[in-house]
């Protein structure tokens, strides 16, 4: 289990190769469903047709704070997402095989295709995430309400964006859970928009993370999307929820390196040419390069594995059967 | 902690006892928190307070703050929690204190409590009693007297049960406590048996002692009869039972069903009991239009558009919000006397 690295040191390598890994393998599983959503809408797009139908909200460019956060949790941790998901199902170690499947609206999926992938359940890893903005931070309070109850140092991260901080539910949710020192630790992802609308025209605080001294909790906020500045504040917080000294509040300002869902044109956004110059995994690659940490040969080999895992999951998932139309209405009780 | 007015009889012995509702639905729930660690309650005021309505007189006394949470007034937080404490195995019990706030979190209880069993085809369980207060009577006005059950079983996903009188408070409380989905469980504020509110006088009642479960489900046959079916809920079947006495002086035998649950509803037995009498009044203490009243009317047209001998009538709240003042709100409650005017017009 990884702890709290000094801020001033450097991490291990193996662990900035471990945060490198799993970005990369986040970003080839984007590019694929990407590809895979895209083959067969055309001519023209339409949402509801081809393999992978419905809205599909891709997290390109959000990496390190899944990475990041991720890196210090263990299967028993649970951890709720939002309606853009896969980055943090992935970082958990969520079944890529039936998470895929799932996003195939495959029988052999999490959710035997009922739920599609702003609904992704996998109680082997305690991961769940919700399509309605900051509604999935409730439950969150449950699940590290259980464990403390259990007698468990478990916690539960619960994550949302920068458009749900100002929903009710992000302020219910901290005060509860300051209140009965819950072991939660929340992350906003601030990728700047909220679909079309840009934070500075939806948020009153630059930073979100001034809004923790509003309920008696450690507030820090992380620039630059940087993936070790994400590890080490998440390693602080995570510490500090299972030593039983409560929640804290991060925000992790990111980049929606595409649009809010597939199709969605971003006519709205300045700057769309140079947005790939923000892209934290080369500019991270970059670094751990010039640092010896990783070689050419190692990049290679991390890109061919996250290439060949994720070819797999899609094999896997195009391998499931349909669900049965006969079965639509299982599954309402138990 | 003391529910009863006399010492509980020894196991197996067991004679009923005469309790409220309200001492009913607390006997239901502290039985299972005895028998079951994962049981827990949490709401506004249900720990010192006891309950607005007396759901939860004493359980903090019985069982300490680790078990029965005053919580704020945060209803989004606290009906979430609940809903991610059960995905992790507990039994939450969490209680919204009155059905009309729901609007501030329904969210968490259509979105989340109701639909993660589903989206997960079926992997992870909800196992959650939300209790709410029902019912005017009392001119607390648009906000505070609405019954709203067919609201809640109008979305998939939500056992909904109604108990009308304390043994079906407990009974059902129990099922609802074991059963591994979400079920709303609505009590009418009028049938609790408070002391500071005009209630019916069955609201006192036989009550058995020790654990038993009144099936989600299944609906009794309060009143047998021959001539007409009124079917109903909540303090809705008092009022019918107060009216079926009072038209056998007059020679009609009217049946009273008590469907106690809305989901499932027992289609079955609004069915026979149709099938015998050939005559259906349903009295709905919620809205008139697009709920339980209309479901019930359905239920048997569908089956068979012969069955009935006479067009049904249903006496529910005209689609109007609960006024205040008494005489406007007496003039949409489902009152005795609109129940009577029901069956005279059914029965022709």
């Amino acid at each position: 289990m990884a702890t709290i690295a000094p801020q001033d040191e450097l991490l291990d390598a193996p662990l900035r190769v471990d945060l490198y890994r799993t970005m990369v393998l986040i970003r080839t599983y984007e590019e694929r469903i990407r590809q895979e959503y895209h083959a067969d809408k055309t001519p023209g797009f339409d949402i509801g047709k081809g393999k992978v139908p419905g809205e599909m909200h891709l997290a390109a460019g959000q990496e390190p704070v899944a990475a990041g956060a991720c890196a210090h949790l263990r299967p028993s941790d649970a951890v709720t997402a939002t309606h853009r998901p896969h980055h943090l199902a992935i970082a958990h170690g969520v079944d890529l095989d039936r998470m895929t499947a799932e996003i195939f609206g495959r029988d052999g999926g999490l959710g035997h295709g009922r739920g599609g992938h702003m609904h992704l359940f996998d109680p082997a890893v305690h991961f769940s995430c919700s399509g309605i903005i900051a509604e999935g931070l409730p439950p969150a309070l449950g699940q590290a309400f259980a464990f403390r109850r259990r007698g468990t140092d478990d916690v539960a991260v619960a994550v949302t964006g920068e458009g749900a901080a100002n929903q009710g539910a992000f302020h219910e949710s901290l005060n509860l859970a300051a209140l009965w020192r819950l072991p939660v630790v929340f992350v906003v992802e601030d990728n700047d928009w909220g679909i079309s609308v840009p934070r500075s025209a939806s948020t009153a605080v630059a930073d979100n993370a001034l809004r923790a001294a509003g309920y008696g909790m450690p507030g820090e906020r992380i620039e630059d999307n940087d993936v070790e500045g994400v590890y080490r504040a998440a390693g602080r917080a995570v510490a500090r929820a299972r030593a039983g000294d409560g929640p804290s509040l991060l925000e992790v300002h990111t980049l929606r390196l595409w649009g809010h869902f597939e199709g969605d044109p971003q006519s709205y956004r300045p700057g769309l040419a140079t947005l790939d110059e923000a892209d934290p995994i080369p500019r991270y690659r970059r670094r751990l390069l010039e640092e010896g940490v990783l070689d050419e040969g190692r990049v290679e080999a991390i890109a061919a594995e996250a290439a060949g895992r994720v070819g797999r999951a899609v094999e896997a998932a195009l391998a499931s059967p349909e669900p049965d139309p006969a079965t639509a209405t299982a599954y309402v009780f138990a | 902690m003391t529910l009863v007015d006399q010492p509980a009889p020894a196991a197996g012995a067991a004679p009923p006892r005469r309790l409220t509702m309200a001492k009913a639905m607390v006997e239901g729930i502290a039985e299972e928190m005895e028998r079951d660690p994962s049981v827990f309650y949490l709401g506004e005021d249900v720990g010192a307070y006891g309950g607005i309505f007396g759901s939860t007189t004493g359980l903090l006394e019985q069982f300490g703050p680790e078990r029965v949470l005053d919580t704020p007034i945060s209803e989004t937080a606290f009906m979430g929690l609940a809903t991610g404490a059960a995905v992790e195995g507990m039994r939450p019990v969490v209680e919204l204190m009155f059905a009309d706030f729901f609007g501030v979190c329904m969210d968490q209880i259509y979105n989340h409590m109701a639909k993660i069993h589903f989206e997960s085809g079926g992997h992870v369980k909800v196992p959650v009693v939300l209790t709410t207060a029902v019912g005017g009577g009392y001119s607390d006005a648009a906000q505070h007297s609405q019954c709203l059950w067919g609201t809640f079983a109008h979305l998939p996903g939500m056992k909904v049960v109604i108990p009308s009188n304390p043994a079906d408070a407990k009974g059902l409380m129990i099922a609802a406590i074991r059963d591994d989905n979400p079920v709303v469980y609505l009590f009418h504020k009028g049938a609790m048996g408070l002391a500071w509110m005009s209630k019916t006088k069955r609201a006192l009642g036989d009550v058995p002692a020790g654990a038993y479960e009144t099936p989600i489900g299944t609906a009794a046959v309060a009143r047998p009869g021959r001539d007409v079916t009124i079917a109903t809920v909540s303090l809705s079947v008092h009022h019918a039972l107060d009216v079926a006495d009072e038209l056998a002086a007059d020679g009609v035998d009217a049946e009273v069903l008590d469907l106690r649950s809305l989901v499932p509803l027992d289609r079955e037995a609004i069915l026979e009991s149709v099938g015998r009498t050939r005559r259906l009044v349903v009295v709905d203490e919620d809205y008139h239009s697009f709920g339980m009243s209309g479901e019930v009317v359905a239920t048997v047209a569908e089956h068979d558009l012969d069955l009935l001998a006479a067009p049904p009538v249903r006496v529910a709240v005209p689609d109007v919000p609960i006024p205040y003042s008494r005489g406007l709100e007496q003039a949409v409650l489902p009152t005795p006397e609109r129940i009577a005017d029901a069956v005279r017009r059914v029965l022709g």
